[in-house]
């Protein structure tokens, strides 16, 4: 998993609130067998109406996800992360998150930041009056700010701070496992002889 | 102070724990299917990490595998798919598989435990819920996610909150005519589908001391359908008579050394468990399901409920659906719903004594002129042991479908599912909505009701059988 420690990205606004992960990507998505290509089920429902935020222009390389609260609810698929991920989403700014999801994104190293109510709704009307703003989030200062003078939006975002050291260091779980290796060795050594194995 | 069986296996396989840390546990044998594992592998190739322990690993097909036309490609697509995934996965990863056509190939929880390879005290994990089968063997096993499938494979660990422990009591014998599927049906109603949530639980008492390692099985199998995280049963005689021999079982100074170890897995008597749970086993009669549930049932001898007798509001507009759902109306008697398909098979009651005891049953009568009977073997060595012993004739001229192995109608992944509004009497553990084929309608069983039903035509028990020519 790649480090995170800042990022800068153009802004998308979806203007929805409870977007669980069926809305985020359908179950008819789910039955490819890789971990790439899930971009394609990404809002597939919503993509559908060509006035759909995904599919305006000045969002075609857009990297930070501005959601309504509730985000990421529902089924517990963790195909949801991979398909914001796939797509090129780093970064879902919302007010409040599915716990699934959360984690899930924990996971995977999408960056789930936290933010008030009325931030997201600066961010979103900064996004509206200018399409193709960016968003710069710096996960070391945990902050999260766009635009320029009078319109400057500036908050802090709420994450824990397992989470917060996982993403900067690039921790996935198998690396932070991986890195007790001499434990698992150790502890390998005294297993007893007539523990099976699968080969014959 | 003592410890239970759960925290003497979870202490002897923690690698590493530390404060506000979830424990580092030890995996001993890692159970791989074609469904929950590809984006585990593909996981792993994208990080460029191998398989750490490949002869701890084992993959077999299962969930999507025809049981008929075995010596045509999968015609469906998308199963066809997941299956050469696997397969291609599992060659570049090194990880041993038993494919469809091969004598080992069939549903991993049963695949596991007859090559001997789940023994006691084990950790036993697999991306499928009913891996809490191998608790059986007084082993502690679970179903994990697809990002955890990955996180074994790459380390043969994985971290893990200790899990509370819950006792279930079982007291009294279980009456002549009443199995190990009644008990836990019965088990369930009482604890509802969420009782059992957050805990290990260890199945207790005579009654289950009594029972044999394949209906110790079908219990551990369904721990989950009450929201346990595992269930397991402290290993004895029975447990090692059933291990003795096969093939993966300890042999000479390693058996003995295996069986002195095994012995100390038991429950100290001053252990506590965070929760206890009696069960009456003595009062259980045959039991079925008739919601959409595993904890919506009652004994064949009642009637189907009336919603408004839950006390419960959510159990009331639970039950309201269910029988929507279900095409009952309230206060009809179990007896009298009619069933369309009968299906003996799955890791709960797909293993040979569950064909020995529903052919014994069907030998000499015949499936009712309006129902079907499916019998799907639990893994090709059953099929072959059950051919050998004749039973496959014995269904056959009892007019019911003798099929090749594979989870089959447990959850219609492949060809073998209900039509909408079709009902069953199966064998498998979920009742939910569409689990065997969209708008279709399970009641869950035991063998010994699904065959009398089948030969009845409706809800039936062995008891309402009319006596046969050689019986
Ligand atoms: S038989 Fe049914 S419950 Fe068992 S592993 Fe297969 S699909 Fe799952």
């Amino acid at each position: 998993m790649d480090s995170f420690t800042r990022h800068t990205g153009v802004g998308m606004p979806l203007r929805r609130s409870n977007v669980d992960t069926d809305q985020i990507i359908p179950a008819v998505y789910l039955k490819r067998v890789t971990r790439t290509g899930f971009e394609d089920g990404l809002f597939a429902a919503w993509r559908t109406d060509p006035s759909f935020v995904l599919n305006q222009p000045a969002y075609a390389q857009a990297s930070v996800l501005v959601a309504g609260p509730d985000f990421g609810t529902g089924s517990s698929r963790e195909h949801a992360v991979w398909a914001l991920q796939n797509y090129g989403f780093k970064v879902v700014v919302a007010p409040r998150f599915g716990d699934i999801f959360r984690g899930n994104s924990a996971k995977a190293g999408l960056l789930a930041a936290q933010v008030d109510d009325k931030t997201v709704s600066a961010l979103w009307d900064l996004m509206d009056a200018e399409p193709g703003t960016e968003i710069s989030i710096d996960l070391v200062e945990r902050t999260v700010s766009a635009g320029s003078g009078v319109d400057r939006v500036e908050d802090s975002f709420d994450i824990d701070d397992y989470t917060r050291w996982r993403l900067l260091e690039g921790l996935d779980d198998i690396a932070i496992t991986l890195s007790h290796g001499a434990d698992v060795d150790a502890f390998e050594r005294t297993r007893p002889s007539y523990m099976p194995i699968t080969t014959v | 102070m003592g410890r239970t069986l759960a925290e003497k296996v979870w202490d002897e396989h923690v690698v590493r724990s530390a404060d506000g840390e979830p424990d580092l546990l030890y995996i001993d044998l890692h159970l791989v299917h074609e469904v929950t594992s590809p984006q585990a592998f593909d996981g792993l190739r994208l990080a460029g990490r191998p398989v750490r322990r490949p002869e701890l690993t084992l993959a077999t097909e299962d969930h999507n595998i025809p049981t008929t036309d075995l010596d045509k490609p999968i015609a469906d697509l998308v199963s066809r798919t997941q299956v050469e995934t696997l397969r291609r996965n599992c060659e570049e990863f090194g990880v041993n598989l038993y494919p469809m056509g091969d004598l080992d190939q069939g549903i991993v929880h049963v695949v596991g435990p007859q090559l001997g390879l789940t023994q006691p005290g084990m950790t036993v994990v697999c991306g499928d819920s009913h891996t809490s089968t191998h608790g059986a063997f007084g082993s502690v096993a679970f179903g994990i996610g697809t990002s955890e499938v990955e996180h074994v494979l790459a380390t043969q660990t994985l971290q893990q909150k200790r899990p509370r422990t819950m006792a279930v009591n079982v007291v009294g014998d279980l009456p002549e005519g009443s199995t190990a599927k009644d008990l836990v049906l019965a088990l369930i109603t009482q604890e509802t589908t969420g009782g059992g949530q957050g805990y290990v639980v260890e199945y207790r008492g005579d009654a289950i001391r009594a029972l044999s390692m394949e209906a110790r099985m079908t219990i551990c199998n369904m721990s989950i359908e009450w929201g346990a995280k595992a269930g397991l049963i402290a290993p004895d005689q029975t447990t090692y008579d059933y291990l003795e021999g096969r093939p993966h079982a300890p042999e000479g100074a390693d058996w003995d050394a295996a069986v002195a170890h095994w012995d100390s897995l038991v429950t100290d008597d001053d252990a506590v468990f965070d929760r206890e749970i009696v069960l009456d086993a003595s009062t259980l009669t045959p039991f079925v399901t008739w919601g959409t549930n595993p904890g919506q049932g009652a004994p064949l001898s009642a009637n189907v409920p009336d919603p408004a007798s839950f006390e419960d509001d959510n159990e009331r507009v639970a039950a309201e659906r269910a029988l929507e759902y279900m095409g009952l109306t309230a206060g009809t008697p179990l007896r009298d719903i009619a069933v369309d398909t009968v299906f003996v098979g799955s890791c709960t009651n797909g293993r040979i004594e569950d064909l020995r005891v529903a052919a014994s049953l069907i030998e000499g009568r015949h499936v009712a002129e309006s129902t079907r009977m499916l019998v799907v073997p639990g893994s090709v060595r059953v099929r072959l042991q059950a051919e050998q012993e004749g039973l496959d004739v014995i269904f056959k001229e009892a007019g019911a479908e003798w099929r090749g192995a594979g989870c089959s109608m447990c959850l219609g992944m492949n060809p073998d599912q209900l039509t909408p509004g079709e009902r069953s009497a199966s064998t498998s553990n979920r009742n939910f909505e569409g689990r065997q084929g969209k708008g279709g309608r399970t009641h869950l069983v035991s063998p010994q009701v699904a065959v009398a039903t089948g030969v009845l035509g409706h809800l039936a028990s062995p008891a309402d059988l009319p006596a046969t020519a050689n019986a």
